[in-house]
């Protein structure tokens, strides 16, 4: 395990998932779990991207729409709908995505830093670029996407 | 020896000890000259310092030991008790609560020696008053610069004193003290210069291996270079150590000279001149000194501590936070847990008949329900674990602000979740304060109106159904619902229609708004504009509320509702269109039908009146975001108390009581208004609680 660390220090593992069209990378450290949809509890006055609480195995987890907070079209549940279980500081928030696609991983040489434009207030959400062959995907600041970091 | 592990229960311990000093210490402020007060206070300073000694906290047991000291003379009635001792023991209190504070979160006692108070301390032992004080300073000022006696040799060759690196050696005051009590007591002194081979590849370790050995022939009083720097190998080929020993030159130049890569041992006897001095100085020279010696004795017994349990990280012991449990509670909870296997036995042997599977499943609801009981009561901690520092806290207000004020307390046996207990001593602080500030008059006033000088503060704590009520009045001068108007209008907070409707009630509410204090002058005690809206904050958070009675001329009354337990309660689960609520049964008066048309209408607000009562009708539909046409005729209606005042709730279908699990719904949704939290079905889905103090 640690030797594994060591040796792909400069790699790292990202899950990919799909908004509409595009693609988008969630670095895998901070996964727990991807689930299927299940019944979602509305909670009334939360902020709009909040869709509801479920429950986990016994823990409340809250759950957020990523096209409501990227101003995209309102979620269209399928049978590829999941959540993924994301935790930071010991906090677990759900994000809904259309799509999990799979698992890549990328050097520090295909990650590509972009500048975030701070007029833009969606750009803050995305950090950089990856590149796997032809394709790119859009990587996500998770943190600042569930407002950790503001 | 590694007493980490008794760590807790010195803290539980010592925390006991010190709130008894603390009453004690009250008592005795009261009734002068009683005996069993004083033993009472001298056993418990005794007692602390056994514990504090055998956890190796050695500032506590050096205060410890003055206090046992002063507390001896006054026992043997040499001393007398005067206002100026009990500061100085208050002092003292107070110093030790830091220690044991400092210990909970680091698990040593930290720097601080508090040398002022054992200087007071010793002073009143001298019988000398605090005048003396700046003498004693300057007596030790000069002793400090005084050039430091050499040690005298009584043998060893000349021509190798620039070898023996111990004779440049000086000794502080406590080295000297230890040396001449031990000459007294017919010990020998030796000063010991080792050398170590040039080849030697780890000299720390062979140093270590050379302490070890000494530390068996006698008491190490000093080494140079210190004991941490030989660790660390900050020496080059020679250390020097004094020691006292009962052991004879040769035995020791026999040990060293065995052990190997030592290439030289330097031994020599060693003499000081002087009289013993009394242990009370040897303890204060103790603190004053260059902190080198205790340096070196800490470091000898970290470095042995060390070497015990080598190879494991350095453990750093902190406190957990502990409740300390009647023996019987949790036999209580071992027998439901047997009884929880016999079910589960006996739901494996049911076969497919009903009969016996609802007798088993009752059976499993009863167990769970006394297990329930039964972990709640475990929670369970007096309120006298808040309550009995307030006691102190009056006092040094009443002091504080020239008044004299007197706290009566009563149900302090009253039980609460600890996690209640834990917070709701700040909230308690700050209304006991208000009481005696601003509540309380002066005293010249209190005479002109006719009252005693005597002001009363009154904490009174009773379970009420499932609700703990805590009382904090005061028979002071009551709220000034004119002032409080005012001072409203003036801030912008209420407008002058608003101020000419609200009723004397609702003004005095006012006060629980942010940032509103009536009191004129910003005082040291209260008056900072953070105030009762924290306390109301607070309490709400706790899942309690609270209200204000009061009456001008007469005092004021704080009365705070809490629950008896924050995890599980039992709640009516209420149909919503498709969603489930939940409304904790405890709120709830009654449930009626009402139908549409005896909806009447007060100042555009719905209302019902409801066998003579008007109460208001709250439309849950409307404020939880579910759209839609209502067009029934009659609807259901959830009658709920908060205090005094009631709102009928209306819903759409009654699902049932039940016992909920309360969850939070986490970081992400704080704040959530109308929501109080959440809770799992036996489904798996999340039902919601309905925050009934946000609601009516």
């Amino acid at each position: 395990m640690e030797n594994n660390q060591t040796k792909n220090e400069d790699i790292k593992q990202f899950i990919v998932v799909k908004f509409g069209h595009e693609q988008y990378g969630i670095n895998i450290q901070i996964v727990q779990n991807i689930v299927r949809m299940p019944n979602i509890t509305r909670v009334p006055n939360a902020p709009a991207y909040i869709k509801g609480v479920i429950n986990l195995r016994g823990e409340i987890i809250p759950v957020m729409s990523v096209r409501v907070k990227f101003e995209l079209e309102q979620d269209q549940f399928t049978n590829a709908t999941r959540i993924i279980i994301v935790k930071i500081d010991g906090n677990a928030i759900g994000l809904i995505v259309d799509e999990v696609l799979e698992v890549i991983q990328l050097s520090e040489a295909q990650i590509e830093k972009i500048v975030s434009d701070s007029d833009d207030e969606k750009s803050k959400y995305v950090y950089a670029v990856g590149k796997v062959g032809e394709e790119l995907v859009t990587l996500l600041n998770v943190g600042s996407i569930i407002g950790v970091d503001d | 020896m590694d007493v980490s592990q008794y760590l807790e229960i010195f803290i539980e311990e010592a925390k006991e000890h010190l709130q008894n000093l603390n009453e004690a210490l009250l008592e005795m402020e009261k009734s002068d000259d009683n005996k069993d007060l004083v033993n009472e206070i001298f056993r418990v300073a005794h007692t602390l310092k056994g514990m504090a000694a055998t956890m190796g906290f050695k500032r506590m047991t050096v205060l410890t030991h003055d206090m046992e000291n002063v507390l001896s003379e006054i026992r043997n009635g040499k001393i007398e008790i005067s206002a100026e001792l009990l500061d100085v023991l208050f002092q003292c209190l107070d110093a030790l609560e830091q220690y044991v504070d400092q210990i909970i979160e680091t698990g040593t006692e930290g720097e601080k020696t508090n040398q002022p108070i054992i200087d007071r301390l010793n002073l009143i032992l001298e019988g000398k008053s605090a005048e003396h004080l700046q003498e004693k300073a300057d007596v030790n000022d000069t002793s400090a610069s005084q050039p430091e006696n050499k040690p005298i040799m009584e043998s060893g060759p000349i021509d190798e004193s620039a070898k023996r690196k111990h004779k440049m050696l000086s000794f502080n005051e406590y080295e000297k003290n230890a040396i001449l009590k031990a000459q007294e007591e017919s010990y020998s002194v030796y000063g010991i210069t080792i050398m170590i081979a040039e080849s030697c590849v780890l000299k720390s370790a062979r140093a270590f291996i050379i302490f070890r050995t000494l530390e068996g022939l006698g008491q190490i009083i000093k080494s140079h270079p210190s004991v941490q720097d030989i660790e660390d190998e900050k020496f080059d080929l020679d250390f020097s150590v004094f020691l006292i020993s009962s052991e004879s030159q040769e035995k020791f130049l026999k040990e060293l000279n065995s052990i190997a890569e030592v290439e030289e041992v330097l031994i020599d006897e060693i003499h000081l001149e002087g009289a013993v001095q009394d242990f009370g100085q040897k303890q204060r020279d103790d603190k004053q000194d260059d902190e080198e010696t205790s340096q070196v004795q800490d470091d000898s017994a970290k470095d042995k501590e060390k070497r015990e349990s080598k190879g494991q990280a350095p453990t750093k012991p902190k406190a957990n936070r502990t409740v300390r449990v009647d023996i019987e509670r949790l036999d209580n909870l071992m027998n439901l847990v047997s009884e929880l296997i016999i079910v589960k036995n006996g739901l494996e042997t049911v076969e497919n008949n009903n009969q016996n599977m609802n007798e088993q499943i009752e059976y499993l609801e009863r167990i769970t329900t006394n297990l329930h009981d039964a972990v709640m009561k475990v929670r369970m901690v007096p309120v006298e674990r808040v309550f009995n520092r307030f006691p102190r806290l009056v006092r040094d207000l009443a002091r504080k602000l020239n008044k004299n004020l007197e706290l009566h307390m009563s149900g302090e046996e009253t039980e609460l979740d600890r996690t209640v207990i834990d917070e709701i001593g700040d909230p308690l602080v700050h209304l006991i304060r208000n009481a005696c500030d601003h509540g309380q008059e002066m005293p010249s006033e209190r005479k002109s109106r006719g009252k005693s000088e005597v002001g009363n503060v009154y904490l009174d704590a009773y379970q009420d159904g499932n609700n703990v009520v805590i009382e904090v009045a005061d028979d002071g001068n009551g709220i000034d619902v004119e002032r409080v108007k005012a001072k409203a209008l003036n801030n912008g907070t209420i407008s002058r229609d608003q101020a000419d409707a609200m009723s004397d009630q609702d003004i005095v509410e006012l006060l629980f708004k942010p940032s509103f204090s009536t009191a004129d002058q910003i005082s040291d005690v209260s008056g900072r504009g953070v105030g009762l809206d924290v306390v109301k904050t607070k309490i709400e958070a706790l899942g309690g509320d609270i209200e204000v009675k009061t009456k001008l001329g007469k005092g004021s009354t704080f009365i705070i509702r809490l629950p008896l337990t924050l995890a599980i309660i039992q709640a009516l689960m209420v149909r919503l269109e498709n969603e489930k609520y939940a409304i904790p049964l405890n709120t709830i008066q009654n449930i009626e039908d009402v139908k549409v048309s005896d909806i009447k209408y007060i100042q555009n607000q719905e209302v019902i009146n409801l066998r003579g009562h008007v109460i208001p009708i709250v439309r849950l539909d409307g404020l939880l975001g579910i759209e839609r046409e209502s067009t029934e005729e009659s609807m259901t209606v959830v009658i709920v108390n908060k205090g005094d005042k009631q709102a009928g709730f209306v819903v759409d279908g009654l699902i049932g009581q039940q016992e909920i699990v309360i969850k939070t719904l986490g970081k992400y949704l704080t704040n959530i208004r109308l929501i109080a939290g959440s809770t799992i079905l036996g489904d798996g889905e999340v039902a919601l609680i309905l925050d009934v103090n946000s609601l009516v």
